[in-house]
């Protein structure tokens, strides 16, 4: 049966390589502003680039604040992918303090500007870095990274990082300069990858491919 | 630093692939979409399509090539030439770029740089500058594929772009481009070290050893590359072998 993506579009960045890395493994997309349509979704993807406060704004803006919290709640599969992970978090640092979906409780921060000996870096962090479990006890079968082997590199563009409050909640770090940075994480059906699945090649192909499974 | 990123540049007059030397003297290569499938094949890290007469027309005219290039083809694609707005930038996202390379349009107006980070983020809004030396450890900003001169100084003009919200830099050495003789490492040092933004050095990689040199001592975040890909010089996994071999980490990536 062919899989329903609906993909909220609120009027930045690059979609239509989104809707392409989903349309590859047989599924249908909508992009969508529609709160009905949002609500409605069989699986929901948030994506997004750009500033924490212009994203939250719009979303705000579209009436789809309150209508991806009511989705949040009905199990069914989420992804949020970079800005639209960092929104899944309580609140971000950026310019202030600005309140996000509160998906996942935890903050937005920015990556700081020195590497882990204090040496000054470059942010943004623009590349490939390989994925990593947090802890011991993560567990990637039944995930959207089932089919992923630790160390495969995706592609990351990104000057803040999500902070989980809850360890459980990471689900893959990666590692940009010897600073930890929250690469995926999730509660229950909920997503969220901080790098661009949809552009990171095949590693990322086999996670869009796992996330039309659930 | 992040891993280095080694990036196929494809400079395109639609509806050819094509490869100058010192941006001029165009040879037809082929065809850009084949190319591109092929190097993304091969294991490049990013793309990079340029439109090397937009500026002269005043449009880019790469649309349906990026729409197309987001069937099949999933890493990062920079779209530049001739963006000379907002609107612009918008319309090629929405066929499937990623981040916008200006050059022309922010020296004319360098507040374009403010208006497309703002509304995009940083992180789309690389800035394109084409370096000419003016003298020791001097270059000149040039537009129009080298050809126009601005009077600003390359060093000045990154760090300029960067407080304006560019995310990145792509710096072209108009020298060095097209003759397979190596980078302008010192360019690329200086430029790189000025700025907290990650560096694209590109123009005049003709072996593994250039690209060693302009990591190491050129300091460049990534590496963008045509004429070792267009003629078959080396490819990606040649590449990425000399990198390890010398310290230098790469995406690892199983052909």
């Amino acid at each position: 049966m062919t899989k329903k993506v609906t993909v909220i579009d609120y009027g930045v960045g690059n979609l239509l390589s989104v809707e392409r890395a989903f349309e590859h493994f047989g599924a249908e997309v909508l992009l969508t502003s529609d709160p009905k349509h949002v609500l409605d979704a069989e699986l929901l993807v948030l994506p997004g680039v750009g500033a924490f406060h212009n994203g939250m704004a719009e979303l705000s803006r579209l009436n789809l604040v309150d209508v991806i919290s009511e989705f949040a709640t009905k199990e069914r599969p989420f992804l949020g992918i970079c800005l639209g992970m960092q929104m899944m978090l309580s609140m971000s640092e950026e310019f202030g303090e600005t309140k996000g979906l509160n998906l996942i409780p935890g903050k937005v921060i920015k990556i700081p500007d020195t590497d882990a000996s204090g040496n000054k870096h470059k942010i943004p962090h623009i590349g490939w870095s390989a994925l990593r479990k947090p802890s011991a006890d993560t567990n990637w079968d039944q995930t959207i990274l089932q089919s992923t082997n630790e160390g495969e590199m995706t592609y990351f563009v990104h000057s803040f990082t999500a902070m989980p409050e809850n360890e459980s909640h990471r689900l893959a770090d990666c590692e940009y300069d010897g600073r930890k940075i929250s690469a995926a994480i999730r509660r229950d059906n909920l997503y969220g990858c901080q790098f661009h699945p949809e552009k990171s090649g095949e590693a990322g192909l086999k996670m869009i491919e796992a996330f039309l499974k659930f | 630093m992040a891993n280095t990123r080694l990036i196929a540049r494809l400079d395109i007059k639609a509806p050819n692939l094509i490869k100058g030397i010192h941006l001029e003297g165009l040879r037809v290569i082929g065809d850009p979409q084949e190319h591109a499938q092929k190097y993304y094949q091969q294991g490049a890290d990013e793309l990079v399509f340029m439109d090397i007469v937009a500026s002269l027309y005043e449009r880019n005219s790469l649309h349906e090539l990026v729409r197309h290039t987001a069937d099949n083809i999933f890493i990062p694609l920079t779209v530049g030439g001739g963006i000379r707005s907002v609107d612009n930038a918008n319309n090629l996202l929405r066929h499937g770029a990623d981040k916008i390379a200006i050059n022309t349009a922010a020296i004319k107006r360098p507040e374009l740089i403010s208006e497309i980070a703002d509304r995009f983020g940083s992180q789309c809004m690389v800035l394109s500058i084409e370096a000419k030396r003016c003298g020791p450890n001097q270059w000149e900003a040039y537009y129009d594929n080298g050809r126009e001169h601005t009077g600003m100084d390359v060093v000045e003009w990154a760090k300029q772009g960067q407080e304006l919200g560019a995310g990145e830099i792509l710096l072209t050495s108009v020298d060095q481009e097209g003759t397979k003789k190596g980078f302008d490492i010192e360019l690329v040092r200086q430029v790189s070290d000025a700025v907290s933004i990650p560096v694209i050095a590109s123009g005049g990689m003709g072996n593994e050893d250039h690209l060693v040199d302009v990591i190491q001592n050129g300091h460049a975040d990534a590496v963008a590359m045509a004429d070792v890909l267009h003629y078959n010089r080396l490819t990606f996994k040649q590449m990425k072998e000399a990198a390890e071999q010398n310290n230098i980490s790469v995406r690892k990536w199983a052909a």
